[in-house]
């Protein structure tokens, strides 16, 4: 499935909650479920800034794929975190640098949140892309 | 007496939005308060008629200015019963009066000297002292805080002695809502002559402040704290520190007289306040000080502490719930963590929910770490917030914490 395609299942899936109480309980199931990141990566290297409750994310490659793990102190940053690593998880770094982070608007999470998660959600988003372009530079030097 | 909560109400516009579809209720008055219809029009009326620069033309406008600018200043004074309206020198909030205190003691402070303040501080009463501490030499020392959010007394006495050259301490801790012996503490360290600023910025629109009662040598609060526009606030000083002090900054409307090689600097309050000042939001600051006057500050004060008697009280039958700060006299504070929960979840839940809280350290990092927490929410109280307001507060709270459990 293409980042695409699974960035439009997702708001699908937002798409049949009726009211935000649905939604935001299903982003702390989400975040509840999320595997949580390997201990020994939840240091302040992978601590990312920029959000009021700490969010830890680590990359790694696989067969040219990169994959993420996270893990947040707050269960609904959790959920977010883990909706991005849905879509963005075993995808090439060249392919999650080309990836449209547009359907954040579609599922209201922009609007929805506060304007200091929201830049939590941004800071994500960058640090994903950091990863990226990391490991496609490590590459290309091979 | 009966207070007139929703007539009052009717005073501030934006009491009658919608957050997300329901009718807002603001528990967030810490970090800013509302402004009522008197003040927005205030501002208006200045810009409309009276706008020009104050204390130098010789025209219409600006001695009507002049005159309204200077009124504000006197009425101030009388506000805070300073001994005269040139101890009152306009900034730009608390933490531009702390900052002016802390850069003009430059010259006093030597090292092996001492500053005292206490773990409660917001980072606005801390960091200039701990930054004049670092670059003088000089020995930042600490009041602690006890379990109950009182200051530790015992250990605030030991800390005096000749070598303390400055105490500042708040009047009303911003996270535990605990209201300092501010008087008891000035009186034990001018025992030893030390200078005492005292930190108003949770005081002022809850409480009676009476600088000469209290003998304070500074006192510092802002404007948007107590329903007035940001952007201006006060720095109250003794005429004979002010006096002492070299200016803080340099420019027009500071200096008496100017020569090529030397400057004559201009008498108090205006040798503190260079540059164009912020005639429009003093003049507003003004209207909402004399707003509370005529409600009554002490009329406010018990209708806030009925109201925070009532909400910690239903707060209490919340499980989980675990209060932070519980000291005996307090004002409309109530800080508190869930466990299990964490305080920006159930910030994001309570916002979907119409209500404004704060979440977080509140700028006192080292107050919040040495509780062992990740923060807290903060239910702030203000003269307009209602009995079903906590209420519906705390209904959506255990609805909020039922869905993250």
């Amino acid at each position: 499935m293409t980042i695409n395609e699974s960035a439009q299942g997702v708001v699908e899936e937002f798409l049949m909650f009726d009211d935000w109480m649905e939604k935001y309980a299903y982003l702390i199931e989400l975040g509840k479920d999320l595997p949580v990141i390997d201990a020994q990566f939840k240091t302040n290297n992978h601590l990312i800034s920029g959000c009021q409750s700490r969010v830890w994310l680590h990359a790694e490659q696989q067969d040219g794929r990169l994959v993420f793990t996270a893990d947040s102190d707050a269960v609904i940053t959790k959920g977010i975190v883990s909706l991005l690593i849905r879509i963005l998880s075993n995808h090439t770094p060249q392919e999650i640098l080309e990836a449209d982070f547009k359907f954040l608007d579609s599922i209201g999470l922009q609007e929805h949140l506060s304007p200091t998660r929201a830049n939590g959600l941004a800071s994500m988003i960058k640090q994903i892309q950091l990863y990226a372009k990391a490991f496609q530079l490590k590459s290309n030097q091979l | 007496m009966d207070f007139p909560v929703n007539q009052l109400r009717n005073d501030f516009p934006i009491l009658s939005t919608q957050v997300h579809g329901k009718p807002l209720v603001y528990f967030d008055n810490g970090a800013t308060t509302q402004k009522p219809r008197q003040v927005i029009d205030r501002l208006v009326q200045y810009y409309e008629t009276e706008n020009s620069n104050v204390h130098r033309g010789s025209h219409h406008l600006s001695n009507m200015a002049t005159a309204s600018y200077e009124g504000a200043r006197s009425f101030v004074a009388k506000f805070i019963h300073a001994q005269s309206a040139d101890e009152i020198i306009f900034t730009r909030g608390t933490t531009e009066s702390i900052n002016l205190v802390s850069t003009c003691f430059q010259s006093f402070i030597h090292q092996g000297d001492e500053i005292i303040i206490s773990e409660m501080e917001h980072h606005s009463n801390l960091v200039p002292w701990q930054q004049l501490c670092l670059s003088k030499k000089a020995r930042l020392r600490v009041i602690p805080v006890l379990e109950d959010g009182t200051l530790d007394m015992e250990t605030a006495t030991k800390l005096l002695s000749s070598k303390v050259k400055m105490m500042a301490i708040s009047h009303i801790s911003n996270v535990l809502g605990t209201i300092n012996p501010v008087k008891e503490l000035i009186a034990e360290a001018h025992k030893y002559k030390i200078p005492v600023l005292i930190d108003g910025a949770q005081a002022i629109a809850h409480t009676a402040v009476d600088v000469r009662d209290m003998d304070c040598d500074f006192y510092a609060f802002s404007s948007h704290k107590a329903y007035g526009p940001m952007g201006a606030g006060v720095l109250y000083g003794k005429s004979v520190w002010l006096n002492k002090m070299p200016p803080y900054q340099f420019g027009g409307e500071m200096i008496d007289q100017v020569f090529l090689n030397e400057t004559v600097f201009n008498r108090l309050p205006y040798k503190f306040e260079a540059g164009t000042p912020n005639v429009a939001d003093v003049l507003g600051m003004e209207t909402a000080l004399h707003y509370l006057e005529t409600i009554g500050i002490d009329n406010i004060q018990q209708y806030e502490d009925e109201l925070l008697k009532q909400a910690t009280a239903l707060i209490l039958e919340v499980p989980g719930i675990k209060l932070i700060g519980t000291a005996k006299h307090k004002t409309a504070v109530l800080s508190f963590v869930v466990e299990g929960v964490h305080p920006y979840d159930l910030g994001t839940l309570l916002d979907q929910m119409g209500i404004a809280v704060r979440t977080g350290n509140h700028c006192a990092q080292p107050l919040v770490e040495s509780m062992g927490i990740n923060g807290t929410i903060r239910a702030s109280f203000g003269l307009y917030n209602t009995i079903s307001e906590v209420e519906y507060f705390v209904e959506s709270l255990k609805k909020a914490i039922a869905m993250l459990l």
